[in-house]
């Protein structure tokens, strides 16, 4: 591939350690404006820490990554919540506050950073559930009364409710059924085509791979040991993808953590 | 031996440190907007409306058992007419505050760190990062101006249940003449002794607030990071607690 432009997000060389826990181990990975990004890698290999080190959640021990060309490792507290505004990200785990209903929830960010009212706030959240399949009623529960699936829309919808420039989905289809999956996924690929938006997700669904990905990464060891585009990963010839995109459980990846 | 005393003195400055850090970014945040008035106000109503039975329980019966206390003390060298005076100032200057602090620790200050604690561990507090909210404006600087406003109120009821539940004792177990009691009373009572008092609330109220939110948002990973957090929160708050209360009744009542 020929470098055209600046990539979106830059990592060069992340490593990040906790404790003795050496998780990340030189981090390089470059994603395109556009671009669906999608990182593949066994259970506690560092996809989440991965993510979390490009919102500033988690500062990584030496490394640079750059988003839109700024250094996001060595900013002000004020930069960073500037460049936060940027983001959006669905937790692995949702994230929903339980304390606000789930109305609240999805137009938080929204109505932190403008002066949305009350009531165009709460028609545009259930605008964004009927998007992830959920019924209007549901808006004024609480993440709380919601079935696990059900929170994982949720965060989902509040995720891309303000239309972020760059999205991170951390295991958006994990726990759905598979009809249900397949909206997920569908909704992905219409937050990158339609609102051009650049999205890295990190999912053990092959399905959801191929249907959402223009590019795969595979983490392993702390790095990235293989990355291309989606058509490339079936024919890789790699062995450590070809174990994991096929799901063997011999080859040269050994599961004992 | 040296080493691991140094050691430990060593990770208490750090721990110190830390705490001075979350201290000042927390007071720093507070004059700066945006400000959560909604959070405020429910941390408000938390704290002081909430916490009213369990003040009023403990000042009632201690003014109760001071009135008791002192007469039987006093009756043995018939200063017995002091009784009310004593119950007034032992109970401004430090019953109400003291315990009001400890009771409150125990109520607030658990939940605040459980509450911050579980928001932690469950990513809530980076959740509301990427939602261009900072956590420290959004959690912590409401509970901090909560603790050192309502703090103060709460003890101010405190003094008044507290003054009355000595006066019950006093006036139909004692047998102390109701006029008389009140007299004596409010003539030895002097505004530093009130005043000394709703000082002390305040930092009391900063205290709770302040280790709440800072074992809670500093809690480790799962359900017992944040029980750990909540164990702390109260501990290290009741502690501070005595410790600031000797200092600030010498700053006051020395010389
Ligand atoms: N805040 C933290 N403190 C200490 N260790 C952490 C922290 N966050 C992650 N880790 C450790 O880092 C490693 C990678 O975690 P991470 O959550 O990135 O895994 P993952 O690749 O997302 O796995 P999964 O697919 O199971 O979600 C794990 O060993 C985990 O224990
Ligand atoms: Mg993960």
């Amino acid at each position: 591939m020929s470098k055209k432009s600046t990539p979106k997000i830059e990592l060069k060389n992340v490593k990040k350690a906790f404790g003795k826990n050496k998780v990340l181990q030189g981090v390089d990975l470059d994603v395109a404006k556009g671009e669906s990004m999608v990182i593949i890698g066994g259970s506690g290999s560092g996809k989440s820490v991965t993510l979390k080190c490009i919102l500033g959640l988690i500062q990584p021990d030496s490394g640079s990554i750059l988003v839109d060309s700024q250094e996001i490792t060595k900013m002000s507290s004020k930069q960073k919540e500037k460049i936060n505004s940027k983001f959006g990200m669905l937790f692995q785990g949702g994230a929903l506050f339980d304390s606000l209903t789930v109305w609240e929830n999805i137009s938080f960010g929204l109505r932190a950073t403008s002066n949305i009212n009350k009531d165009d706030a709460y028609s545009l959240a259930v605008d964004k559930l009927k998007a992830v399949g959920l019924k209007d009623h549901v808006a004024k529960l609480f993440p709380s009364e919601l079935s696990g699936g059900m929170q994982k829309r949720v965060a989902l919808a509040r995720a891309i409710a303000a239309e972020p420039e760059i999205i991170f989905f951390d295991e958006p289809t994990t726990g759905l059924d598979p009809i249900m999956a397949d909206v997920i996924n569908d909704l992905i690929v219409k937050c990158v085509k339609d609102l051009g938006a650049t999205a890295v997700s990190i999912t053990h669904d092959m399905a959801s791979v191929r249907k959402i990905a223009d590019k795969v990464a595979m983490i392993y060891d702390g790095k990235i040991i293989w990355n291309g585009t989606i058509k490339k990963m079936e024919n890789s010839g790699n062995q450590y993808v070809d174990q994991f995109i096929h799901g063997r459980a011999t080859g040269p990846i050994e599961m004992v953590a | 031996m040296l080493a691991a005393v140094g050691n430990a003195f060593l990770a208490f400055l750090a721990a110190v440190g830390r705490l001075a850090e979350f201290a000042g970014k927390a007071l720093s945040h507070c004059f700066r907007p945006p400000f959560y008035f909604r959070q405020l106000g429910r941390q408000m109503i938390d704290i002081g409306f909430y916490s009213l039975p369990v003040v009023g329980l403990t000042t009632a019966f201690s003014g109760m058992v001071m009135a008791l206390q002192s007469y039987t003390g006093f009756s043995r060298f018939s200063a017995e007419g002091a009784v009310a005076t004593v119950v007034v100032i032992s109970i401004t200057r430090e019953l109400a505050p003291v315990l009001a602090g400890l009771m409150v620790a125990g109520r607030i200050g658990a939940s605040m760190a459980a509450e911050i604690g579980t928001m932690r561990v469950t990513e809530q507090i980076d959740a509301l990062t990427t939602l261009s909210t900072n956590p420290f404006k959004y959690l912590v600087v409401p509970r901090i101006i909560s603790g050192l406003i309502m703090l103060p109120l709460l003890v101010l009821v405190g003094d008044v249940i507290g003054i009355f539940g000595g006066y019950v004792v006093g006036v139909y177990k004692l047998g102390f003449n109701p006029g008389s009691y009140l007299q004596s009373t409010f003539d030895y009572l002097e505004f530093m002794d009130v005043f000394s008092g709703l000082v002390k609330a305040a930092a009391f109220g900063f205290i709770i607030s302040l280790m709440g939110c800072y074992h809670g948002y500093n809690s480790k990973r799962g359900a017992q990071g944040v029980g750990i957090a909540t164990t702390n929160a109260v501990v290290s708050a009741s502690i501070l607690i005595l410790i600031f209360n000797y200092i600030i009744t010498e700053l006051f009542f020395s010389v």
